[in-house]
């Protein structure tokens, strides 16, 4: 089965760790994912903020390139790009003439048709059932799984199992032999698109989220979104204004966690590009390295 | 000028369900097009479905039949049998090449009056879109007129 | 030949507003075989009705049509009318101008064609009516009532006190429903099991009332006057006539651990039970589900040892009774969602946020902690105690987008009683509207915010989470500017969505009684027959068809009582003769009939009978098909089965329908 791959411009960009990581894990379980031709932005938020056709367009043009390539799963890990994406692909599968239009702008055919996975869909289905095998250190720490907005709603798009309380994140945790905790701000916002305009807000909402998992006990965060990650990372300063006493809690992509469990390395995970230090965490692991 | 084709809909509904469905789209005053006529029966399972040939025969263009939906049935079990029978019904009608996308078979409760208000106006524009039923005038009956039928019956 | 009048009515304006009424008289007087066509005000009136009666006898009709409301509303009027104008009443039919075109279309040309298209269709049915005569039934004056709540209790009593024999049914091993696991009621606060174990006890005290609990219907046939219904005893395990009721056996037995129904499942009972000290009948039962003897192939037997008559008997079986009733009152009841029901709330995780039954458990006297509102994780008193409203209410994205009527006043009522134990506690409400509109409701909850300091917060809840042992209520307060409020509270209680009971579809189905989406059962009318359904004999009270309180539940109790005691009012019932025949005429042909009985075979009823049919001298000839005109519904399924049209509906016939197809389509301008 071809797997479809869209970086989007963050995983190229601020959250190259991220795509260094999926694919070092993807690697290690024989897994291969292919990137799709010549795709371009999809939009973010500025295109749906502006001009809803650019807002399907731009996703579109990517959807038709897949087509085009003849891939019928795409993987999509950042969660805005996925929002987009799935978001323009449910315009295109319910009207006729949007994919009419599309169509005609893009010069392309569009259908629609391939199946956009969310990173948690792409980890169920192809590392969980091998992953098993290529565990080699136990993570051995206790860990809060940040889920964040995008990848939690809308509820029917991102098919969580428990929305308000998800445990995708979590399962994989387990396997990787770290201790998920329970925790009350898995899915509350981080700031989000503000961390440029508004530091402020992003600096309030993201010390919450750290606040709590710290309190209960974390010793890492994992995320699985590009922006989470850089909100609650690089903004640690700012964040550790809003607290009482600061954290230097280390945030990591799931990708890296579980590559860490897989033994391999810091560098090849990307954990040398992070502002907070991850080196505690690393120590926890195991020390085999392959 | 010729008038834009507007189509007739014949309805056949059971009086315990959809004819009080279509009270309740009266009383709470929700506004439909005006193709649809009633006909009322006790229960789907009276309803002959030669009636419906002998519809499109004399002017329908669609047909809706409607009553209680399975297992709800005012009479336990008039629905399951009309069900039964336009399965079959459908087929005869498939065979025989006739349009029988022109026959909408639904079930609305009475307490549905927004869905058979939809419905009629969905049906409504289907069969406008499928232009006016015609083919029963192909039928040529000069010949069948021509014979000697006591003859025949000898 | 025909004279048919044709009487088409304004309806004040609502049909004349859409439909040029004056233009389908006249036009309508045009058809063949119409002798007299006008039009009037209002045809159900007096002088409407006058008007008919008057015309049949000067022009000499032989059949009218009113073209006025559905003859649902109708029909019976009008078809006196015509009696007493000396012509059978089923020579009229009724043209639903109205609720089919008048109050659906806008005015227009098209809308008033369309009226006289209905008048024409129904004028052509009429001419191929013929007499029918209506068809006597015993019948049976018993009525069933399903469920011991307060709707069933009311309706119980008011019944057998008129003088009728009354059987009830429930489903729990003892009356009382819901309202018996409530503290108080508001807006008195009057205890609520006060109130109500008297007329528990008068029930089952009541010579005309054969009670049985731990029972459930099976099976319901017949048709008003005459239901016959199958109902399932459960095995209790014990024999109530040497049960004394001593409680011996529930306080040895060893199964201890099985969540408490009647304490919403805030404490344990055991496996043999009553439900709680004032049950009725207050003799116990045995959960076979929960009991080692069954669970453990006849491990135990403590309660059969202990027992000083002998009353345990593990070898009963379920049995089933039938019985024959006249009608039948539904007064299932209600359930409410839980918090589990809300993933923003924890999924149901934490124990201590609670719904209202749970609530009113604790509040409870004879509830889990003694009347002490305490916390069910560690049970300490709370100190800050939060109440939402409307949780799960109101709600599209949930499923329920209806209003649950009761919880603004019940939670007004816990917030009071909490501050009246507690009166150091602080007690805060979230809400959304205040639906307070009962005698003395408004002044109710006014007393909460004036009088017990409970503090209102106009706004909803988006999470609750729980943080260093309190629990975060997470809400807005929309009254200061969509201000932001964070409450950290010690308990939390969710006044959820009352709900259709889980069987309800189960139920209804079995009684043949329309339910809506929510599966609650549907009237006959919304705004005149609340009592009713479309299936005669049976009637609603209570919750069971919409959530309401219990003044409102006794009132409809009540109403559904009287209309079962007018039913039996009668010596017998009239039925309409709308009934199936097969033709019979004289010999040699005697019937078209060939005796095939498909029609036997669809029909629902057990209706159609084989009839020998012999020559003189007492040879069979053949069998044929005969219709018992007393059970026969006239569904008319058999008819359209019948391959040679041998059998034919009364009302509905072949050449009727047929009439009004021809006559709807093939316009004469």
């Amino acid at each position: 089965m071809r797997i479809g791959y869209y970086p989007g411009c963050s995983l190229q960009g601020s959250g190259k760790e991220y795509s260094e990581s999926l694919f070092a894990v993807a690697e290690k379980c024989g897994i291969v994912l292919e990137e799709i031709n010549d795709w371009n932005c999809c939009g973010a938020s500025a295109a749906h903020s502006l001009n809803h056709d650019l807002s399907v367009a731009l996703p579109a043009r990517t959807l038709a390139l897949a087509e085009k390539q003849g891939l019928e799963q795409i993987l999509v890990p950042c969660a805005a790009c996925f929002g987009r994406l799935a978001t323009a692909q449910q315009e295109l599968v319910s009207s006729e003439p949007m994919r009419a239009k599309m169509s005609d702008y893009l010069e392309m055919p569009v259908k629609g048709t391939a199946r956009i996975l969310t990173v948690f869909e792409f980890l169920q289905e192809h590392i969980f059932p091998v992953a098993d095998q290529y565990i080699v250190n136990k993570l051995n720490h206790k860990t809060a799984c940040y889920y964040g907005c995008l990848l939690s709603r809308p509820k029917d798009l991102t098919r969580l199992e428990f929305p308000e309380d998800p445990m995708e994140m979590d399962a994989v945790m387990e396997m990787a032999g770290a201790t998920p905790i329970d925790w009350a701000f898995k899915t509350e916002c981080c700031g989000a698109g503000l961390s440029v305009s508004r530091t402020d807000i992003v600096a309030k909402l993201s010390a919450k989220i750290v606040e709590d998992a710290v309190s209960r006990g974390a010793e890492s965060i994992v995320v699985a979104c590009p922006m989470c990650q850089m909100n609650l990372d690089l903004r640690r300063k700012e964040i550790n204004k809003q607290m009482d006493k600061g954290s230097d809690i280390p945030v990591m992509f799931i990708t890296q966690a579980l590559g860490l469990s897989m033994g391999l390395s810091a560098d090849k995970l990307g954990l040398n590009r992070h502002f907070v230090s991850t080196g505690k965490v690393v120590s926890c692991v195991g020390r085999k390295e392959v | 000028m010729a008038e834009p084709f507007e189509p007739k809909i014949v309805a056949f509904v059971c009086n315990w369900c959809t004819y009080a469905g279509a009270d309740l789209a009266g009383t709470s005053r929700t506004k439909y097009e005006t193709n649809v006529r009633i006909i009322r029966f006790p229960c789907t399972g009276r309803i002959d479905f030669m009636l419906l040939i002998k519809a499109f025969q004399n002017g329908a263009d669609g047909i809706i039949v409607s009553g209680c939906h399975p297992n709800d049935c005012h009479y336990t079990s008039g629905n399951f049998h009309a069900r039964r029978r336009w399965i079959v019904f459908k087929s005869m009608l498939d065979f025989m090449g006739f349009p029988t996308e022109r026959i909408t078979f639904s079930w609305v409760s009475a307490a549905e009056g927004k869905k058979w208000a939809e419905l009629v106006n969905e049906t409504t524009d289907s069969v406008r879109a499928l232009g006016p039923f015609t083919e029963y005038k192909n039928l040529d009956f000069t010949t069948f007129n021509q014979m000697d039928h006591e003859a025949i019956a000898r | 030949m025909a004279r048919i009048g044709v009487f088409i009515c304004h309806c004040g304006e609502n049909i004349s507003a859409t439909i040029d009424v004056e233009k389908v008289a006249k036009l309508a007087g045009k058809l063949s075989g119409v002798a007299y066509s006008v039009d009037y005000k209002y045809m159900c009136s007096d002088p409407g009705q006058t008007l008919i009666v008057d015309a049949i006898k000067e022009h000499k009709l032989t059949g009218i049509v009113v073209g006025a409301c559905s003859p649902r509303m109708h029909e019976g009027t009008f078809r006196k009318a015509a009696e007493k104008a000396g012509i059978n009443p089923y020579f009229c039919e009724m043209a639903n101008i109205r609720e089919h075109c008048s109050w659906v279309h806008p005015k227009s040309d098209e809308t008033t064609r369309k009226a006289l298209d209905i008048v024409r269709t129904m004028v052509e049915k009429v001419k191929n009516n013929t007499a029918l005569f209506p068809i006597k039934v015993p019948i049976t004056k018993t009525a069933l009532v399903i469920g011991g709540g307060i709707a069933g209790i009311q309706a119980a009593l008011d019944i057998a006190n008129s003088g009728h024999q009354v059987i009830m049914v429930e489903k729990t091993p003892s009356i009382g429903g819901h309202m018996s696991q409530l503290s108080e009621t508001f807006p008195t606060l009057d205890c609520s099991q006060c109130i109500l174990t008297p007329r528990m006890v008068e029930v089952a005290q009541h010579p005309n009332i054969t009670l049985h609990t731990f029972a459930t219907v099976e099976s319901v046939t017949g048709f008003i006057g005459n239901f016959e219904v199958d109902i399932r005893l459960k095995a209790k395990s014990v024999d109530f006539e040497k049960c004394t009721g001593c409680g011996s056996c529930w306080q040895k037995c060893p199964s201890k651990k099985i969540p408490d129904e009647f304490n919403a499942g805030m404490s344990f009972r055991t496996a043999i039970y009553t439900p709680f000290p004032q049950a009725v009948p207050n003799k116990p039962v045995i959960d076979r589900a929960n009991c080692t003897w069954f669970t453990k192939g006849g491990k135990c037997g403590v309660c059969a040892k202990i027992c000083p008559t002998g009353a345990i008997d593990y070898n009963t079986e379920d049995t089933i009774l039938s019985v024959k009733v006249g009608s039948i009152v539904t007064a299932t009841g209600f359930d409410i969602k839980h918090s589990d029901f809300f993933p923003e709330y924890g999924y149901g995780k934490h124990p201590d946020i609670i719904d209202g039954l749970q609530f009113e458990r604790l509040a409870s006297a004879s509830g889990p902690t003694g009347g002490e509102i305490r916390r069910p994780s560690d049970g300490k008193e709370p100190e800050t105690v939060v109440f939402l409203a409307c949780a799960g209410s109101r709600d599209k994205a949930k499923g329920i987008e209806y209003c649950s009527k009761i919880c603004c006043m019940y939670t007004a009522k816990h917030a009071m009683l909490y501050k009246h134990k507690n009166h150091h506690g602080k007690a805060h409400v979230f809400y959304m509207d205040i639906r307070s509109a009962g005698k003395s409701y408004d002044e109710f909850v006014r007393r909460a915010i004036e009088e017990d300091d409970v503090n209102y917060i106009r706004g909803r809840v988006s999470k609750i989470y729980e943080k260093n042992g309190k629990l975060m209520v997470v809400g807005v307060d929309t009254l200061l500017g969509a201000k932001p409020v964070t409450i950290e509270a010690d308990m939390v209680v969710l006044a959820t969505a009352v709900v259709a009971n889980e069987d309800a579809e189960s139920v209804a189905q079995k009684l043949h009684i329309s339910y809506d989406k929510h599966k609650f059962f549907a009237e006959a009318h919304p705004k005149l027959k609340p009592v009713e359904t479309n299936t005669a004999g049976i009637t609603l009270a209570g919750a069971c068809q919409s959530a309401k309180d219990i003044p409102e539940t006794v009132a409809q109790a009540s109403a559904a009582a009287a209309k079962t005691i007018i039913l039996f009012s009668g010596s017998e019932l009239t039925r309409e003769p709308v009934v199936a025949t097969v033709n019979r005429s004289a010999a040699p042909v005697f019937t078209t009939c060939t005796g095939c009985f498909l029609c036997q075979e669809v029909c629902p009823y057990q209706a159609i009978e084989r009839e020998e049919i012999r020559d003189r001298a007492g040879n069979l000839l053949m069998n044929a098909a005969k219709v018992n005109a007393g059970l026969c519904q006239g569904c008319g399924t058999c008819v359209a089965m019948c391959r040679n049209k041998s059998i034919d509906l009364q009302g509905f016939s072949n050449q009727q329908m047929l009439s009004e197809v021809m006559g709807l389509l093939n316009e004469p301008f």
